[in-house]
C-alpha cells in the first residue's frame, strides 16, 4: 500500500483527523481521491458549484439542502477536513462495542445522524421545524400535481403526530421519537461498503 | 373427428345427430352437408338437435377453463379458507374431485396433462408474467447470490439425491434392482428443481421481505437452465451404450451453453420488440400484441434450439420492458399488464387442476422404500445445500442471509408441474410408473404439507416481514427524507464497487440504446419539453384516476379516516421515487399502483428552467432566500 502512505502524507493533521472521525487510512485515501476529483480547479477547497456538478445529486429533491449542510458555518468553501468531518456522520456505527458513557457522543452515532437530518429541515436554525419549513421540504419532495391544500393537510398531519408539547412545531426531541429504525440500519450498511 | 359444417351455426336442419351414434352422425352430417340442403327422405325435419362432436374440442377446453376460474372465485369467497390453505392446494383438491368424478362416470383414466400442452401453452404465460413484473433493481443486485443458489444448489441437489437414491435401490434390490444409476440421476434431476409456479403461488400468501422473495423466486426461474440440461443429458446418456468422461465434460459445457444461449435469444427478441414498439404510434390498438408475440416467439425459438426457454422469455421480458413502456401509451401499457395477469392466472389455475386430475390414474406403482426415501432425501439435501451455500455467500454479501431466511429458502423449495411433465416424457422402462407415482407424491407433499405449514412456521420464526402496518405520515416523510439524504451522501462520496457496472450500463443505455429504441418524442430532451411531456402524461393519467380533493378547514381538527386514506394515497403516488428504495414485491393478484417509475426519470426540478432557483421560488420567495443566501447560485 505504498500509494496509501504517500497520499496520507500529503494531508496535514491526518492522524488527528482519523482519530476524530474514526475512518481508516484506506477510507481517508478514498475520500481524498474523491475530494480531488471534485475539486476541478485544484484550489484545495470545494465550492457549491463543484457539488452541483455531481449529476445525481442535482436530481435529488433535497440536493440543494444537502449541499447547504456542507457549508453550514456560513463559509462558502469547504476544505478537506470539514468535508471528512461531515461525512463522518455517516460511517456505520459499531454496535457491538459497549459505549463508554464518559466519552462524548461518537460522531457517527444514530443521534448524530438524526441531528444532521434535523438540520436539513431546520434552515433558520432555531431548533424547531416550523410548519413553513416542513411545507418547504414537502414541496421539494412531492411531485408537481399535488395541490397546495393537500400539502398543507399532510404538513398538519405530520406535525400533529409528532408534536407533543403542542407548540405547532417539531423540536429535536420530538423528532427523535419518530420510529425510523429500519431506514437507518439499512442505509448504514449501504454507505459502509465501498 | 367432427366435420366442419359449411353452415355457420351448429344446429343445422340437415344434421341429425344423437348422443350415441357419434361417428355415424358426423358421417351422416358430412354426407348431407356436401349436398347442401338436401335432406334424407326418411329422416324427419328436426327443429332442435344437438351436435356435440362438432364443437367438442373447444367446448371442453372452455369448460375446463371455466371450471378453473369458478373454483378460483369460489375459493376467494369461502371465508376463512384462504387464510389457512394456499390456493394451489385447493385447486389440486378440486382437480382430484373432478378426476374422481370422471373416473367414476367413465371407468377409465381421465385426461392427463400432456407434456406438450404444458410446456407450450400453459407455462409461458406464467413465466412471462413473472419476468415482466420482476423487480429489476432488486433482482440484479442479488443476481450473484441467485445464480449461486440456482446453479450450484441444483447441482448439489441432483447429484446428492441421485447417488443416495441409487444406494437405496441397491439396498432394496429385491424390488428396485433394475433401477440403474443413470435412471436415478435422471429422476433426481427432475425432482430436485424448484418450481416457479408453485413457489409464486405459495409465497403470495405469506408476506416475506422482498429480498427473500426475490432470492427464492429468482432461483426457481434460473435453475431451469440447469434442470433442462441435466435432464436432457441423462436422457441421452441412457440412450448411449457407454458413457465416457468426455461425455460428462461436454455435458458441463452444455449447461453454460444452454443458459447463455437462452439469455442471448431472449435479449435478441427483446431488443427487436423494443424497436418494433417504437413504430406503433399509428396503430396503438395492436401494440400490446407485439409484446406477447415476441416473447412467445423467443420461448419457442429457444425450445426449438434446445436452449432454456424460461431464461429466454424472462430475459426478453426484462429487456423490452423499459423501452416498450416508454414507447406505448398508458392504455396500451395497462392492457399489457391486465392481459398478462389474466393469462398467467388462468394458466396457473389450469395447471393445478390438471395436477389433481392426473393423479387419478389407472396404474400406480408403489414402493414404500423409494417414495419415502425420495421425500426424505429431497428435504435433507436441500437443507444442507442451502446451509453450505449460504455460509459461503454470506462472506461476500452486504445484507446477510440470516438463519431464518435460510430456513424459509430451504423449506420454500416447492416442486410443481414442471417435474410432473418431465417425468411423463421419460422413455418407457419397467419402473416408469414408479417414478410417476413418486413424483406425484412429492409434488402433493410439498404443495400441501410445506405449502400449508410455511405460513405458521414463518410466523413462528418471525421472519423479517414486509411492514404490514401502515407507517404514520411523519414516518413516511422523515424516512423518505433520510433516504434522499443518504443517497445524496453516497453521490457525494462517489459510490463505486457494486454500482460501477450499473452506472456504466446506465450510461450506455442512455447514450445508445434509448436513442435507438425509444420513439423520438418520448426521449428526454430539453427540460421545458420534458416538463411539458410529463404534464401531458399526467393529464392522461388524471383522466383515469381521480385524485381526491382533500378539503382542509382548520389545522387542529382531527383528521377523518377518508382524509387519512387520501393522504396516504397522495404520499404513495407522489413522493419522489428514491433510487434504491425497495419496490413492492411482485404480486400475482394485483397490479401495484406505482407508475412505471423505473423508466421515467423524476421530474428534474432543480436543473430545469435555468437552474438557479427551484420552481417554487416564485411561490415562496421569503423562505427560499434563506436557503440561497448562504449558497452561491450554482448550475
Amino acid at each position: 500500500m505504498g500509494s496509501t502512505n504517500s497520499t496520507l502524507s500529503k494531508i496535514p493533521n491526518v492522524e488527528e483527523l482519523m482519530r476524530e472521525t474514526g475512518f481508516s487510512p484506506a477510507h481517508i485515501v478514498r475520500l481524498y481521491d474523491r475530494f480531488e476529483s471534485l475539486d476541478k480547479e485544484k484550489t484545495g477547497h470545494l465550492r457549491p458549484e463543484d457539488f452541483g456538478a455531481i449529476n445525481r445529486l442535482a436530481m435529488n429533491p433535497i440536493g440543494d439542502r444537502i449541499i447547504g449542510a456542507f457549508f453550514s458555518s456560513g463559509q462558502d468553501t469547504v476544505d478537506f477536513h470539514s468535508f471528512v468531518r461531515i461525512l463522518a456522520h455517516f460511517r456505520p456505527a459499531e454496535n457491538n462495542r459497549p459505549r463508554d458513557p464518559s466519552l462524548p457522543e461518537p460522531v457517527n452515532s444514530r443521534i448524530s445522524k438524526l441531528k444532521f437530518a434535523f438540520q436539513l429541515y431546520d434552515l433558520d436554525k432555531d431548533g424547531k421545524i416550523s410548519r413553513a419549513e416542513l411545507l418547504q421540504v414537502l414541496r421539494s419532495m412531492m411531485e408537481m400535481q399535488v395541490t397546495e391544500e393537500q400539502l398543507e393537510s399532510i404538513a398538519d398531519r405530520t406535525i400533529q403526530e409528532a408534536d407533543l408539547d403542542r407548540d405547532d412545531a417539531i423540536s429535536f426531541e420530538e423528532f427523535r421519537k419518530v420510529p425510523l429504525g429500519d431506514t437507518l440500519t439499512l442505509t448504514q450498511q449501504r454507505v459502509a461498503s465501498k | 373427428v367432427p366435420s366442419l359444417s359449411p353452415f355457420p351455426f351448429p344446429f343445422s336442419p340437415s344434421m341429425v345427430a344423437t348422443w350415441m351414434d357419434g361417428e355415424k352422425a358426423s358421417g351422416l352430417g358430412s354426407n348431407s352437408s356436401k349436398g347442401g340442403l338436401s335432406l334424407d327422405v326418411p329422416m324427419a325435419l328436426r327443429v332442435f338437435s344437438v351436435d356435440y362432436y362438432h364443437v367438442q374440442a373447444p367446448f371442453e377446453i372452455v369448460l375446463w377453463i371455466m371450471l378453473a376460474s369458478l373454483a378460483k372465485l369460489g375459493f376467494h369467497w369461502s371465508g376463512r379458507l384462504p387464510a389457512v390453505v394456499p390456493e394451489s392446494c385447493l385447486l389440486i383438491m378440486v382437480g382430484l374431485l373432478v378426476g374422481g368424478v370422471i373416473y367414476g362416470v367413465r371407468h377409465s383414466a381421465p385426461p392427463t396433462l400432456s407434456a406438450d400442452a404444458f410446456f407450450l401453452f400453459l407455462l409461458p404465460p406464467i413465466v412471462l408474467d413473472a419476468g415482466y413484473f420482476l423487480p429489476g433493481k432488486l433482482f440484479f443486485e442479488n443476481l450473484g447470490t441467485i445464480l449461486w443458489y440456482a446453479v450450484l444448489g441444483t447441482l448439489w441437489n441432483v447429484l446428492g439425491i441421485g447417488v443416495c437414491l441409487y444406494g437405496v435401490c441397491l439396498l432394496a434390490s429385491g424390488s428396485l434392482g433394475d433401477v440403474s444409476l443413470l435412471h436415478c440421476l435422471l429422476f433426481s434431476s427432475l425432482i430436485a428443481a424448484v418450481d416457479p409456479v408453485a413457489v409464486l403461488s405459495v409465497f403470495q400468501e405469506i408476506h416475506v421481505n422482498e429480498q427473500l422473495h426475490i432470492l427464492v423466486f429468482g432461483e426457481s426461474l434460473l435453475n431451469d437452465a440447469v434442470t433442462v440440461v441435466l435432464y436432457k443429458l441423462f436422457e441421452s446418456f441412457l440412450r448411449l451404450p457407454v458413457v465416457t468422461g468426455v461425455d460428462v465434460l461436454l455435458g458441463g459445457c452444455r449447461v453454460l451453453g444452454v443458459g447463455l444461449g437462452g439469455l442471448g435469444v431472449g435479449l435478441f427478441f427483446g431488443l427487436v420488440a423494443a424497436l418494433t414498439s417504437r413504430f406503433t404510434s399509428r396503430a396503438q390498438v395492436i401494440a400490446p400484441l407485439f409484446v406477447f408475440l415476441y416473447s412467445y416467439l423467443s420461448y419457442l425459438t429457444s425450445e426449438m434450439l434446445h436452449l432454456s426457454g424460461i431464461m429466454a422469455i424472462v430475459t426478453c421480458a426484462v429487456t423490452m420492458k423499459q423501452y416498450v413502456e416508454a414507447n406505448l401509451s398508458e392504455r396500451s401499457n395497462t392492457s399489457i399488464q391486465y392481459f398478462l395477469k389474466m393469462w398467467s392466472s388462468v394458466s396457473e389455475t389450469l395447471i393445478f387442476i390438471f395436477l389433481g386430475v392426473s393423479t387419478i390414474q389407472d396404474v400406480h406403482m408403489w414402493s414404500w422404500a423409494f417414495v419415502c426415501s425420495t421425500l426424505l432425501l429431497c428435504l435433507l439435501w436441500r437443507a444442507t445445500g442451502v446451509i453450505l451455500l449460504t455460509a459461503v455467500v454470506n462472506k461476500v454479501r452486504r445484507n446477510v442471509v440470516t438463519f431464518r431466511d435460510q430456513f424459509i429458502i430451504a423449506y420454500g423449495g416447492l416442486r410443481g408441474a414442471i417435474c410432473f411433465s418431465l417425468v411423463f416424457l421419460i422413455d418407457d422402462f419397467p419402473k416408469k410408473r414408479l417414478f410417476i407415482t413418486t413424483t406425484i407424491v412429492v409434488i402433493l407433499f410439498t404443495v400441501f404439507v410445506q405449502g400449508m405449514t410455511i405460513k405458521p412456521l414463518v410466523e413462528l420464526l418471525e421472519v423479517k416481514r414486509r411492514k404490514r402496518n401502515l407507517p404514520t405520515v411523519s414516518e413516511e416523510i422523515h424516512s423518505r427524507l433520510l433516504d434522499h439524504l443518504l443517497a445524496g451522501i453516497e453521490d457525494v462520496v462517489g459510490y463505486w464497487g457494486q454500482h460501477y457496472w450499473k452506472d456504466k450500463f446506465e450510461q450506455f443505455n442512455q447514450r445508445y440504446l434509448c436513442r435507438f429504441l425509444i420513439r423520438e418524442e418520448r426521449q428526454a430532451r430539453s427540460s421545458i419539453v420534458r416538463v411539458y411531456q410529463e404534464l401531458e402524461r399526467r393529464d392522461e393519467r388524471a383522466d383515469e384516476e381521480h385524485i381526491t380533493h382533500v378539503d382542509v378547514r382548520c389545522q387542529t381538527r382531527p383528521h377523518l379516516l377518508e382524509e387519512m386514506d387520501s393522504i396516504r394515497r397522495i404520499l404513495t403516488r407522489n413522493l419522489h421515487s428514491f433510487n434504491n428504495k425497495q419496490i413492492p414485491a411482485y404480486s400475482r393478484h394485483t397490479l401495484h399502483g406505482t407508475p412505471a417509475a423505473e423508466g421515467r426519470k423524476p421530474l428534474r426540478r432543480h436543473q430545469s428552467l435555468g437552474g438557479k432557483h427551484s420552481p417554487w421560488s416564485q411561490v415562496t420567495p421569503t423562505v427560499h432566500s434563506i436557503t440561497h443566501s448562504s449558497i452561491q447560485p450554482y448550475s
